[in-house]
């Protein structure tokens, strides 16, 4: 079995706020093999970008706090730790350096008064204690590599002469540059349209591929999950709801949940059908206190559902689903097959 | 030699290639600001006025060969003429002297009023920017009494704590304008930290310390830059109004502000000696206020992405 290079385990990461305690991450487990694509899929609110932010030590406090669980991150030179706790230099040490993070807005994301070719290694600069000139090289080869025409040029130009494709690019060439173990990017390709979007898709695989860096890929594109995913994670309000392999979610999703949106997908072949929704929304973490959080929005509710808290049952290895459809000891009233099927629309 | 000088490069400017061709210079926000602004030709001439007192306040001695405070360099109260351009005064001084040293002490004290203005203005502004909570409270409540008085008057009663001087009148100016420059700050430096490129610099593993003065600092610059601009035009403003008051600089230093005060019994009779010193403090304020406009407008941040 490959090595997990990074482990997250129960983690909570809750918020403080006026109207109470918020837990936007609930118990979420899940890990990174080594050189793997995972994907974290769902909703808007469902605790995505900030379980990407506690991984990097980077949730706003206050309001927000890890207050449970661990992230075990193991290096490549066989050194293991618990990122939640570490002190702020330590975690300092290992941002940008091991644990590169790239976000959903380019446009935003660069510093409009610096050259793109001092905010490439603006980090590294600091890690590696670079020479001007070596940095400098180090930039132009990071533009390179990312794919920017006229390198040496855009070393010295600034953020506003770039459109949004090549900003994120140099996103990516900064997330890269110092040759991270894991490459966190929460929704890189949201802000995009469809052709950059499939070309950055490209770039991050072939960076994957190339220098072995694990990616944890946060989107609610299933298309992007498709595209370049090993296995993924389905979040929903705060929980893992089911986790498997990419062809198995996309072929055979177990949890409600995650039917509901690959169902939500446009098809080629469906003409005139109307688009299916899951009817409702993500409810506020925490104001579901009792029961399965997605009991109001499901079709196969049952009374099980909004007493009892399901917890993640393991369908087959590497395949786990949140679900009493799929609890051995019963409870379901009837096969979930059968379910789909007679269910009316 | 060639090579290592095509090695080294990296300073920006007009670069050339190879084939000689002027490769397009990189924009630096600055630069497009600065285009912007000599596009502006309202801008242009407050720049011209400044520069032009600037460079009278400099060369006074070689524009005239009179002195600001010997009296009776010619006849009282006299009108413009080919001896004395702008006339003479009540004691038989030079009016044009005067001015033109004068314009030595309104540059200076609004130098001096709008730097320490800035400086102590900034520090609070980034303080309770960035710590937030119960110290943005503190400073925020002192700023907010501080703005509650018209600001002449809190200066006049600084001025009486400390005793009427050019010196004292320069302090208290400078207090007053604190908080004007210390909540600017403060709203930019909140705005700043919440930009995803600070988030992308965390992410990069900088300190805040470090962000602090390498991003959120410099991306704050462009309104302080005009308010620093628009607050010369006030100080200057402020100085004179205290120097006619009879709190700033005391006789028989050529300020404008207390010559305007000494020679207001004369308005009728001897209007010039009111007209000069009026007509220099409006324009010097006047060219402050054009740059700082036209700064706005260059510095607008829709401009720059």
């Amino acid at each position: 079995m490959s090595r997990k290079v990074l482990d997250v385990k129960n983690l909570q990461t809750h918020f403080f706020t006026d109207s109470g305690e918020i837990p936007a991450v609930d118990n979420v487990s899940f890990h990174i093999n080594e050189g793997e694509v995972l994907g974290v899929v769902g909703e808007s609110g469902c605790g995505k970008s900030v379980t990407s932010l506690s991984i990097m030590g980077l949730v706003p406090n206050p309001p927000g706090k890890i207050v449970g669980g661990e992230i075990l991150f193991e290096a490549g030179d066989g050194g293991k730790m618990d990122l939640t706790k570490l002190s702020g230099k330590q975690i300092r040490a290992i941002r940008g350096n091991k644990l590169s993070m790239i976000f959903q807005e380019p446009m935003t994301s660069l510093d409009p008064l610096y050259k793109i070719g001092f905010q490439i290694t603006e980090g590294l600069r600091k890690h590696r204690k670079l020479t001007k000139k070596e940095a400098h090289q180090k930039a132009v080869e990071m533009l390179k590599i990312v794919g920017i025409p006229r390198a040496e040029e855009i070393a010295y130009e600034y953020p506003h002469q770039l459109s949004g494709g090549m900003r994120q690019r140099v996103m990516i060439a900064i997330a890269m540059a110092s040759d991270p173990e894991i490459l966190i990017a929460d929704e890189p390709t949201t802000a995009l349209d469809v052709t950059i979007q499939a070309q950055i898709l490209e770039l991050m695989k072939n960076l994957n591929r190339d220098k072995g860096t694990a990616i944890l890929m946060i989107t609610h594109d299933l298309g992007v999950v498709a595209e370049i995913c090993d296995r993924v994670v389905v979040m929903y309000a705060g929980k893992v709801v089911e986790q498997g392999d990419v062809r198995t979610i996309l072929k055979a999703p177990k949890h409600p949940y995650t039917v509901g949106l690959i169902r939500s997908l446009p098809k080629l072949s469906g003409r005139d059908e109307r688009l299916y929704s899951i009817p409702g929304n993500v409810p506020k973490p925490g104001s579901v206190q009792t029961g399965c959080r997605f009991a109001a929005r499901c079709e196969h509710v049952f009374d099980r559902c909004l007493t009892e808290n399901p917890e993640l049952l393991k369908i087959r290895s590497g395949h786990d689903c949140r679900c009493f459809l799929y609890d051995s000891e019963g409870g379901a009233p009837h096969e979930p097959a059968a379910t789909a099927s007679s269910q009316k629309p | 030699m060639e090579q290592a000088k095509k090695q080294k490069s990296p300073i920006p400017g007009p670069e050339q290639d190879e084939a000689g061709t002027v490769l397009p210079a990189p924009a630096s926000p600055w630069k497009v600001a600065y285009k912007e602004l000599k596009k502006n030709k309202l801008a242009l001439v407050g720049l011209f006025i400044i520069a032009f007192f600037i460079l009278t306040a400099i060369f006074a001695p070689l524009l005239t060969s009179y002195q600001p405070q010997s009296i009776n360099a010619g006849p009282r109260l006299q009108s413009p003429n080919a001896d004395h351009w702008f006339g003479t005064d009540d004691l038989g001084r030079d009016i044009f002297t005067r001015i033109v040293y004068g314009a030595r002490i309104s540059l200076m004290v609004g130098f001096f009023a709008v730097t320490g203005a800035l400086f102590f203005g900034s520090l609070l502004g980034i303080v309770a920017g960035y710590f937030g909570r119960w110290i943005d409270m503190i400073i925020s409540r002192i700023f907010d009494i501080m703005l509650a008085f018209p600001s002449i008057l809190l200066a006049i009663a600084i001025v009486a704590i400390l005793g009427p001087s050019l010196q004292n009148a320069l302090i208290a100016i400078a207090i007053i304008n604190i908080p004007i420059f210390g909540r600017l700050v403060r709203s930019k430096v909140i705005s700043i930290r919440e930009e995803e490129y600070i988030l992308a610099a965390k992410a990069q593993g900088m300190k805040s310390g470090r962000i602090l003065i390498h991003h959120v600092l410099p991306n704050s610059t462009a309104p302080i830059i005009v308010q620093a601009t628009l607050g010369f035009g006030t100080a200057i403003l402020e100085a004179a109004a205290l120097g006619f008051l009879g709190l700033g600089a005391q006789p028989p230093t050529p300020e404008w502000g207390s010559m305007l005060s000494d020679a207001r019994q004369y308005i009728q009779s001897a209007p010039w000696t009111v007209l000069f010193p009026g007509l220099s403090i409006m324009l010097v304020v006047l060219g402050f206020n054009m740059i700082g406009d036209g700064l706005r407008d260059a510095l607008d941040p829709k401009m720059k992405t």
